[in-house]
């Protein structure tokens, strides 16, 4: 039921500002891809153009490798949920959910007022109609809503009406434009349980733009992270923060921010922050910059140099400036006492956690197995680093 | 403990009425006031100057259905209004949407079709009837060069009240597409879209099924307040015709009473008569058309 989807080559700009560039993805039958991005990125332009609400400037869309862009948006076998909802204030739930087959059941002519009474056979069509709401309706236990306008509705019944209005014509590719950022949080985690089970019970591909990176992790087969019209990687959540294509990947992903540290190759082919250095198979010009990244749950604490629970390679000695307790885990700022007082942020279980308190001085320590580290064009460099020889 | 509870309560009561009774005094003098000071005028035989009055009963109101010019001071109105209500609210939502679209040139339009209701009428009046004059005027020349004949707009009384309802219709256009225009910019572009994905995509139906619905709150404001201004049409009357050509409506007719005559009693009386129905003109619309209006 689900159909492959693929965008190949998209560019879209508005007049100077290039909203896309080159832009492509391929989306298999069923799955549940996230375009994720801060606002501006593009994300919601792709998805309007795959809609058909937009012409791109130059690519092409396909649906099963057939091109949809000669189509208009309600022959393109779509359905797209908006962030505002979008529901026809004027109508009942019942005619919201029923306006699309509507307007694909009947011929122009049937389907206008006072005519629409009269034409024959609209009575039959209109019970298949009904059938077809109700079904839809129960399926998001909203069936007995189906009378009230949506000015009735709380927000969290609004957007089962839109879903409901997407689902009942059994498109092969749901388009979702941040659908939840207008439900509080707690109405957001059990609706995106409810997307996640709708997924797998219809079976069709989902296409889900948010710029929240929870939403897109937690639900998605596949995120494309884009930034400035771009896709900046294409990949499955655990890749995307484990492997990050590049640097501006590494820090959109994972909450709190991924700890980077600036390093200048020197004429060994060694790594040096000033403070400790680092080597590895590397080929790069002398003094170009390099950036290491570590996230903040790599990072161990220990109240003295020697005592840390597990073998670190390298160790600094960092005072503590803040402090927040999120019950299940602390997350904390340590400014190293020597070199550059770049803050670092470390994420530790509340168990393995020795108190501290703001001021304190402790030693944070890691293993450069989990340090990424980018080149200079900021793309990511597979290379094993070992703690650099002062020789 | 409870005693306490109604001394407060009773202090707030003062306070808040103490606070609301200069807009109430107000209230009174502007409006309730010179209402029954009117609903009194109109029982009596008063005339402007008089010495004295005499108590008339209802008589004054018995004698407006049987007057001649009132009565067809009330069919003018009424032919006029049902020129300028339907042709004032769907020639100016035509215009608002053929201008809504415009980018660069919507101020334009929009100044052009404002700039009516800011001119005095009194002033336009004279252009008016320079150009609806059956020899200089412009318009005859128009219908004569395409083989029509020429027709006294002003002075045929079949023609005058067309004729002043097309100037009513050419000065309320403009204010009616203003409202209709910020109805227009209320509709969010989304639920076009989604009306797209659904398949709504002729003019005619997304007009149909979006934005004669979702304007219904302005069209009952334009509508009302057309109606009411329609209702007291005047000035071109006073300025046009006065009323000559058998062209009184019914501001004028009571104008003619009150202020020529002198009678304020019988003027009082059909004063009295055409608030009853602009009053319940207006509540039918609001009453009929409220519940169809969706307020988003």
């Amino acid at each position: 039921m689900g159909s492959s989807l693929s965008v190949k080559n998209i560019s879209k700009g508005f007049g100077i500002n290039k909203a896309l560039v080159d832009v492509s993805l391929n989306i298999k039958p069923g799955e549940f891809v996230s375009l994720l991005g801060p606002s501006g990125c593009g994300k919601s332009t792709l998805l309007r153009i795959i809609a058909g609400l937009l012409n791109a400037d130059q690519g092409d869309v396909a649906l099963n490798d057939a091109s949809i862009l000669g189509l208009r948006p309600n022959e393109r076998n779509i359905a797209m949920v908006f962030q505002n909802y979008a529901l026809y204030p004027h109508m009942s739930v019942h005619d919201n959910i029923a306006t699309p087959l509507m307007m694909s059941s009947f011929p122009f002519w049937a389907r206008q007022p006072l005519i629409r009474n009269f034409w024959p056979g609209n009575r039959s069509t209109n019970l298949s109609i009904d059938e077809k709401v109700l079904s839809a309706a129960k399926g998001l236990q909203i069936e007995m809503l189906l009378d009230r306008k949506p000015s009735q509705l709380s927000g969290g019944q609004r957007q089962r009406v839109a879903l409901a209005r997407a689902m009942v014509r059994s498109p092969a590719v749901f388009l979702m434009d941040e659908p939840l950022s207008n439900l509080d949080a707690k109405l957001r985690i059990q609706i995106r349980e409810e997307l996640s089970q709708l997924h797998k019970s219809l079976g069709a591909t989902f296409l889900y733009v948010t710029h929240d990176q929870t939403e897109a992790l937690t639900l998605s087969d596949r995120v494309a992270v884009m930034d400035a019209g771009q896709v900046l990687q294409f990949d499955t959540p655990q890749n995307l923060y484990q492997k990050p294509a590049n640097l501006t990947v590494a820090q959109f992903i994972g909450s709190p921010q991924i700890n980077c540290w600036e390093m200048k190759a020197d004429s060994l082919g060694r790594l040096n922050q000033g403070e400790w250095l680092v080597q590895g198979n590397l080929q790069l010009s002398v003094n170009s910059k390099v950036t290491l990244a570590l996230r903040p749950e790599q990072i161990q604490v220990s109240l003295n140099a020697s005592e840390f629970s597990q073998v670190v390679d390298l160790r600094v000695k960092a005072r503590v400036t803040r402090l927040e307790n999120h019950g299940p885990e602390w997350i904390f700022w340590a400014e190293p006492t020597t070199g550059k007082p770049i803050p670092l942020i470390v994420r530790a279980s509340t168990k393995s956690m020795p108190k501290i308190s703001v001021g304190d001085i402790l030693w944070l320590g890691w293993l450069l197995q989990d340090c990424l580290i980018f080149d200079p064009q900021g793309q990511r460099l597979d290379i094993n680093l070992i703690p650099g020889s002062q020789a | 403990m409870k005693s306490n509870q109604n001394d407060a309560e009773f202090r707030l009561a003062w306070i808040g009425m103490g606070l609301a009774a200069p807009a109430g005094f107000l209230l009174a003098i502007l409006y309730v006031l010179p209402l029954l000071c009117l609903l009194l005028l109109s029982l009596t035989d008063y005339e402007l100057g008089a010495t004295t009055l005499r108590w008339l009963g209802t008589e004054n109101f018995q004698r407006a259905w049987q007057d001649p010019v009132f009565i067809r001071s009330l069919k003018n109105t009424l032919v006029y209004m049902s020129i300028v209500i339907p042709g004032g609210v769907l020639l100016s939502l035509l215009v608002a949407l053929l201008i809504h679209q415009r980018v660069r040139s919507r101020s334009f339009y929009e100044v052009i079709y404002f700039l009516p209701v800011t001119s005095t009428m009194i002033a336009m009046a004279t252009v008016w009837q320079f150009l609806l004059h059956p020899k200089l005027g412009f318009i005859n020349a128009a219908l004569k060069a395409v083989g029509l004949g020429e027709t006294a707009f002003i002075t045929d009384p079949s023609w005058v009240i067309p004729s002043l309802a097309l100037i009513g219709l050419w000065q309320m256009i403009g204010f009616n597409m203003i409202i209709y225009l910020a109805g227009l910019s209320q509709i969010p572009q989304e639920i076009y879209e989604a009306a797209e994905v659904d398949g709504v995509h002729a003019g005619w139906e997304r007009f149909i099924h979006i934005t004669w619905p979702m304007l219904t709150p302005t069209t009952l404001f334009v509508v009302v307040t057309t109606c009411i201004s329609a209702f007291k049409v005047f000035d071109t009357v006073l300025a046009l015709t006065q009323g000559k050509s058998q062209s009184e409506v019914v501001l004028y007719a009571i104008y003619l009473e009150g202020f020529q005559y002198f009678k304020m009693g019988y003027a009082a009386a059909l004063t009295l008569i055409f608030l009853a129905l602009i009053f319940a003109a207006s509540s039918i619309q609001l009453l009929k058309m409220d519940k169809k209006a969706h307020y988003a």
